[in-house]
């Protein structure tokens, strides 16, 4: 099937609705003027977000809804001194503008003073974001249809059931101050998953991907992969849980190592309540704390995970990497913990790379005695801070290895596990590639992981679910 | 399920923060100075004609363009923060989104389309797009919708249950609580560190339908998240304690009632003894389970396993399917707890943050039972759903419709099967906790909710909790802590063998409870007594980095 299916549908008539579906560059100056133009206030920022949200989901070889939405928000934030608060509003009324701006105001005004609070950013540099792609942004729901096809009508025809959900959006987000400060980005997301299951529930396979560019996206493979993996996991087996060898395909390590970066706020370490604090003080900086190999960067401008260039405070958002070759190198500063800590600002912009190496996924299996194969994780949720520690489940194919080959399908494991301890037990990596990490499916943050082989991989208990 | 994570990275620094402090669940004009239900007095400055005007507008331009049966959602949705931390007010935000959603069904086919702008060509625009969109998809379509009958209620309001409208306090007041209640925590000593916010938020929501309903109504809910952070002296273990007050379906006499300066000290050294408490043994305890804590595995165990979409597979790719189900093998027969265990649905209960007049398919909900005398009796159900329970209905004779379970968080998104407060109900027996505490010779006591995971199925389940107490010989005889049981669903609750009654009745709640794709969230409450479950599988959490 062409690779580029889902865009070529991009040619069809535009949406009967609106013509232009997100604000464009002059469109949003011209609309942070006229808001900033009301401010009485010593400072204000406005950030301008809109676009078009379209989706189509499918439930058991058929699509169950579908829909598009408009919209477009503005939010004021109002600041007097060390006195500051904000308003959003949707609707751009030059009335209903100024009645959010003056919101912003009197409840700056009321507010108690914040001793932490920072001055609104003199105008800055930016670089220009590669995150749009006309492909996703002309996707209509008759295109969108097309591709959930590619994926219900093989499904039907092996005699399973398909699930699943594909979205495409398409937008502008702005930010300018009363400094003078313009920042615009316009930006498309995608994002494609399914859940195919035998109709008797004995098994059930899934499949993924994320993308800002849906031309990269191709449904046909996607949904064939999820069927091939839900015929192998019919009928699991039960095995003891403990601590096993595990193939982690790319979208479980997106699931988890993504988790590593959430934890990574230099505050919370210096504070002490984090992984990141240093016993007896201070933070891990310059301290190793995963494998060697391992390096995980931010980088806006990678091909294969773009993103925003800037904050929403206006800051730039630039390459920043956190370890490398296993040594913390930088930690989340905020402007004020940096301002206070003497740092320079560190931004968690929307994008995550970890870097990987040559072995491929099939490599890792025909190495390895006995361990098991996981397709994703689920469920993830904190159990301990101190350690990044975290449960949630396998699912929706987990499979025995043994010998060197992958021998049948096994039931559910619950893991109770943290990414640190993960990565200090790797044994090999594979190229890294882009990956839908998010529970819901929605484009969520940019990841790019690699496949990779861990040992001891803390399995707690078994799950009856599939 | 409930997201935790996928709303801190979507709604910015306040859902951040206050995602960072509600470690359990998985979004601003004018303040209105006193709750108003009417609609076009809500909205008068915002639309070029009433509200109702344009919900017909929209009605009719999707008739006109070929829907069977359309729905239009016109609605303001406001959030107000106020975040603090020590001594300082991190973050004051309003917010305020008003706009349009149009469902559509042409020829058994849904199509959805939502705009921002109210005026008469927009919404009609929306309305044609929501008719599009259904033609478009229904080459993708094997089965059409049906929808169960519904009562056509053609002018009909509705408030929630509140005194105080939070808008109508200023925030120099909600500022103070909140710094005062702060600094009573800081007094203990270790305690180093506290978050505290106000989370309040307000649904102006006017429906009308084909099937002639015109429906208005304000809801008001409040929360005050509030995490303390206890921190050793030699930096080597931190301890947290938060979820102390629960969400309400309420107004700001609910804060007030929680007396959070009061008892910020209490919470405080809470957190102040897990720095000192005793690791937990691993191994089979029997729980004594606090309706603070059993509120959410009610949530998890019980409520969503008996979504009907779930059991049928709807939800497979995200929220995932239930041990439930199929339902023919359930309904009737499926033993999921003790006799005396029932379960009620309701959108009724006051105070309850599911709790509303009428659902968002213009369906007056009633109170039913999802569990009763142990068995399986029901499922939560939509107008298209109920249909498809249809044969169990007619076996019982009752009729087929739907439960009112429809819910948008938003103009923006479409409705489906959202849960409404699911209940477990009292014990005849005049129980409380401590009645509890003394009938049980080797156990531990959980308070709060904590961590919480469980599969897709809802088979296997992990809880911690916010604070444990060592039972030995009917009394509480110290502070454990790294403490987390794993469950197997309807093992755990055939184990229950105790419950409070009446008067130990409580209820707690969730605003992020996650569902759907788009992911959407809804605010839910449950209500519990205090309950005893035998010989569950504790696991100790912790480890060293």
């Amino acid at each position: 099937m062409s690779h580029s299916r889902l865009a070529g549908h991009a040619g069809r008539p535009k949406s009967l609705f609106q013509a232009a579906n997100y604000l464009s560059r002059s469109d949003a100056e011209a609309l942070a003027k006229r808001v900033l133009s009301f401010s009485k206030a010593e400072e204000a920022r406005v950030t301008i977000s809109s676009g078009v949200r379209g989706n189509t989901r499918f439930a058991v070889n058929q699509i169950s809804t579908s829909g598009d939405n408009f919209d477009t928000s503005v939010s004021i934030r109002s600041a007097f001194g060390k006195r500051s608060a904000s308003s959003a509003t949707n609707d751009l009324d030059d009335g209903a503008l100024k009645a959010a701006v003056d919101m912003s105001e009197r409840l700056a005004r009321l507010s108690p003073e914040n001793p932490e609070a920072m001055l609104e950013l003199e105008p800055q540099q930016y670089v220009e974001a590669r995150n749009w792609t006309d492909a996703t942004a002309s996707l209509q729901p008759a295109g969108r249809a097309a591709a959930v096809q590619l994926i219900t009508e093989p499904s039907k025809r092996a005699g399973l059931s398909a699930t699943g959900y594909l979205e495409a959006n398409a937008g502008s987000f702005a930010v300018s101050n009363s400094k003078g400060l313009f920042a615009y980005n316009r930006q498309t997301s995608a994002g494609l998953t399914t859940t195919v299951r035998t109709p008797d529930g004995s098994g059930s396979g899934w499949a993924g991907v994320a993308d800002n560019d849906v031309g990269r996206i191709d449904a046909a493979a996607l949904g064939a992969r999820a069927i091939e993996k839900a015929r192998l996991s019919m009928n699991p087996v039960a095995i003891e849980p403990g601590r096993y060898t595990v193939v982690l395909e790319p979208t479980a390590v997106g699931n988890l190592v993504q988790l590593i970066a959430f934890a990574a706020n230099a505050r919370q370490a210096d504070e002490g309540r984090s992984f990141f604090t240093k016993a007896g003080g201070g933070n891990k900086i310059g301290l190793k704390v995963i494998d060697e190999r391992v390096t995980i960067t931010s980088d806006p401008l990678d091909a294969e995970a773009f993103a925003n260039t800037f904050t929403g405070e206006g800051l730039p958002a630039n390459r920043t990497v956190w370890i490398e070759n296993g040594v913390v190198k930088n930690l989340v500063y905020d402007r004020f913990w940096a301002q206070k800590q003497g740092k320079t600002p560190t931004p968690l912009s929307g994008t995550l790379k970890m870097s990987g190496a040559t072995a491929t996924t099939e490599e890792m299996i025909a190495s390895t005695q006995r361990g098991i194969l996981v397709t994703r994780f689920w469920y993830i949720r904190s159990v301990d801070p101190r350690t990044i520690l975290y449960t949630g489940l396998t699912r929706d194919g987990t499979f025995l290895i043994e010998n060197g080959k992958i021998t049948r399908a096994v039931k559910n494991l619950r893991f109770n596990e943290s990414p640190i301890f993960m990565l200090n037990n790797v044994e090999s990596l594979g190229r890294p590639v882009r990956v839908s990490a998010s529970e819901d499916g929605s484009p969520g943050f940019a990841i790019v992981v690699p496949p990779i082989k861990v040992r001891d991989f803390n399995f707690t208990s078994l799950s009856d679910a599939i | 399920m409930s997201t935790r994570r996928d709303f801190l990275m979507q709604g910015g620094l306040a859902a951040a923060v206050l995602g960072a402090a509600n470690a359990c669940k998985t979004a601003s004009a004018p303040p209105v100075t006193a709750p108003s239900p009417q609609p076009p007095a809500a909205l008068a400055n915002s639309v070029d004609a009433s509200a109702k005007d344009l919900m017909m507008t929209a009605l009719n331009a999707a008739k006109m363009a070929g829907a069977a049966y359309a729905d239009a959602r016109i609605g303001r949705y406001q959030n107000n923060f106020v975040i603090t931390r020590e001594q300082q007010i991190v973050q004051v935000v309003d917010t305020n989104s008003i706009g349009c959603g149009v469902r559509a069904l042409v020829d058994g086919t849904w199509g959805f389309a939502a705009t921002r702008t109210l005026t008469t060509d927009a919404v009609a625009g929306a309305a044609r797009e929501a008719v599009a969109i259904a033609k478009a998809s229904r080459i993708a379509r094997d089965r059409a919708v049906e929808l169960a009958p519904v009562v056509a209620y053609p002018d009909v309001s509705y408030k929630s249950s509140f005194t105080i409208d939070p808008w109508s306090v200023p925030v120099e007041q909600k500022a103070d609580l909140l710094l005062k209640a702060n600094a009573e925590s800081l007094k203990i000593a270790n305690v180093k560190y506290v978050f505290s916010a106000m989370y309040f938020v307000k649904e102006e929501r006017n429906f009308a339908s084909t099937e002639g309903s015109v429906i208005s109504q304000t809801i008001v809910r409040s929360w005050l998240p509030m995490q303390i952070t206890a921190v050793s002296s030699d930096f080597s273990d931190f301890q947290n304690r938060g979820n102390t007050v629960q969400p309400a379906g309420r107004g700001y006499e609910y804060i007030l009632a929680q007396d959070v300066v009061g008892n910020a000290g209490k919470w405080a050294e809470e957190a102040a003894a897990k720095l000192k408490a005793k690791p937990v043994e691993v191994g089979k305890y029997d729980l004594v389970l606090h309706p603070s804590h059993l509120f959410l595995t009610i949530h998890e165990s019980i409520a969503h396993p008996t979504e009907l979409d779930r059991a049928l597979g709807y939800e497979a790719n995200y929220a995932g399917t239930s041990f439930v189900a199929p339902p023919e093998k359930f309904l009737g027969t499926f033993k999921y707890g003790p006799e005396f265990m029932n379960v009620q649905g309701d959108r009724s209960q006051e105070g309850g943050c599911a709790t509303i007049g009428w659902d968002d398919e213009g369906v007056k909900p009633e109170d039913f039972l999802i569990i009763r005398n142990g068995i399986v009796n029901d499922y939560q159900t939509t107008r298209e759903q109920a249909n498809w329970l249809r044969w169990w209905y007619e076996k019982q004779g009752r009729p087929v419709r739907s439960h009112g379970c429809s819910n948008a968080d938003s103009w923006s998104s479409v409705q489906f099967q959202r849960m409404p407060n699911v209940s477990l109900l009292p014990g005849d027996k005049d129980l409380v906790w401590d009645d509890l505490i003394a009938a049980t010779d080797r156990g531990i006591a959980i308070v709060g909710d904590g961590s919480f995971s469980i599969d897709q199925q809802r088979f296997n389940a992990q809880f911690g909790g916010q604070t444990f107490h060592e039972i030995k010989g009917g009394k509480i005889v110290g502070v454990l802590k790294d403490v987390a049981y794993q469950i197997r669903t309807p093992d755990f609750w055939n184990s229950l063998d105790m419950i409070g009654g009446k008067r130990s009745y409580e209820m707690g709640a969730s605003f992020f409870d996650g569902k759907g794709q788009p992911g959407q969230v809804n605010a839910v409450s449950h209500g519990c007594v205090p309950a005893r479950f035998r010989g569950v599988n504790v696991i100790n959490t912790g480890r060293k980095a």
